[in-house]
């Protein structure tokens, strides 16, 4: 168990590294997050619901979300690095740990910024909408990074990845907004959290027969 | 070592192998020869374990560990250094005394010196140095090398024959080049494929 957390660590901690040196998929995160909130603000009615500027919330973050999960495996596909990686005698769902935890990271400081600019720009955020944005975090991580793994495997990958994952995220959009508006958040929390459990443990169980033959 | 019969591989309808037999026994030094798309890397491939054969039989005996293989791509990140790239691998392949190692084997490649710089300011040659120290890093007992002299200057190839010559003692070793002559010193074996 060490050892495969070890090398969780050192896989997730390359992927930081590479984001540190490159610049290339933080950036481009921040950048789109707040401009898609600058965009809502001017297209939503000043009369518009608290349900509505949820919700733009929520796409918000799904897409800001995909930016970085359709960054995660370029390095990889590009330097053919996978490979490499596959024949190391460790676990091969360690990669897929290490990619959860580099593009949570991502996502985590992506929404430092976003939450905040949420707050500016519509409604305030309560502890429950930030309970929900972190449990989603996590599902969203878990089944995207595995979708991105298969998607960076074929042709039409940016493509592919929105088409498989976008389905695979509704019950997140349902949970997310249904934690931050109904009166007693905990059981959309809940359900957040078995989302997470259940996608997690199939992404990682499934990512072995993802990246090899 | 590995044994094949009527391994052969396909691709959709596209035939990248033909059906081969042959056996490479340990501490056997077998070069694979052929012209370009006849399915050498293919080969290799299936050898490494990154793909299977869609027809025939290939039997490797030989850990996932156990196994060092040498790509067309260095297999390397061009944003880390050589040093943080070998010790990403040296981590994920459990090299005992990791740093004396990678050490030891990048003063021997000649890339001591630009150990620090990212892999991606280095030139071809050098990164195929540095993929030659990837791929030995943790002593693998198959060696699989696609092209090995692949980029490198009369200085590198000389350097790889010295490395391939003390190699083939305790190793085995699958090798494919264009230019299989320079091998023949210490091969035992040759498969040409059609």
């Amino acid at each position: 168990m060490r050892r495969y957390l070890a090398d969780s660590a050192a896989l997730a901690r390359k992927d930081l590294l590479l984001e540190l040196r490159a610049r290339d998929t933080l950036p481009a995160m921040l950048l789109f997050v707040i401009s898609v909130l600058v965009v809502f603000h001017f297209a939503l009615p000043r009369s518009a619901s608290e349900r509505a500027s949820l919700g733009l919330l929520w796409v918000a973050i799904l897409f800001t979300a995909l930016l970085g999960l359709g960054r995660s495996f370029v390095a990889e596909r590009e330097q053919g690095v996978l490979d490499a990686l596959v024949l190391a005698p460790s676990d091969r769902s360690a990669i897929w740990v290490g990619k959860v935890v580099s593009t949570l990271a991502f996502l985590v400081v992506a929404e430092l910024v976003a939450l905040p600019a949420f707050a500016l720009f519509f409604t305030s955020i309560d502890g429950a909408t930030v309970a929900g944005v972190a449990l989603a975090d996590v599902g969203i991580c878990a089944v995207g990074t595995i979708l991105a793994a298969m998607a960076a495997a074929g042709r039409a990958r940016e493509l592919l990845l929105p088409l498989l994952f976008l389905p695979l995220a509704i019950p997140i959009v349902v949970g997310g907004v249904g934690a931050s508006l109904a009166a007693s958040s905990g059981k959309y929390l809940g359900f957040l959290a078995l989302y997470d459990a259940i996608f997690a443990l199939v992404a990682w169980a499934a990512f072995e027969y993802v990246v090899t033959e | 070592m590995i044994r094949a019969s009527r391994a052969a591989r396909r691709f959709g309808d596209k035939r990248a192998l033909e059906p081969v037999d042959f056996e490479l026994e340990r501490g056997g030094f077998l070069v694979v020869t052929g012209p370009n798309g006849s399915g050498k890397t293919t080969l290799l491939r299936l050898c490494a374990g990154l793909l299977v054969p869609t027809s025939g039989e290939l039997e490797v005996d030989a850990f996932r560990g156990q196994v060092g293989y040498l790509a067309h791509e260095p297999l390397v990140y061009r944003e880390l250094t050589a040093l943080e790239n070998l010790d990403l691998y040296g981590r994920l392949y459990r090299v005992p005394e990791r740093r004396e190692r990678i050490g030891m084997l990048l003063e021997r490649f000649g890339l001591w010196e630009a150990r620090h710089e990212r892999a991606g300011s280095y030139s071809r040659g050098m990164l195929q140095r540095l993929a030659l120290c990837r791929t030995l890093l943790h002593e693998p007992e198959l060696l699989i090398l696609d092209e090995p002299a692949n980029a490198l200057d009369a200085e590198g190839e000389a350097l790889l024959e010295r490395e391939l010559d003390e190699l083939r003692r305790e190793r085995t070793l699958l090798v494919a080049s264009h230019a299989p002559e320079r091998l023949d010193g210490f091969a035992t074996g040759r498969l040409a494929l059609a």
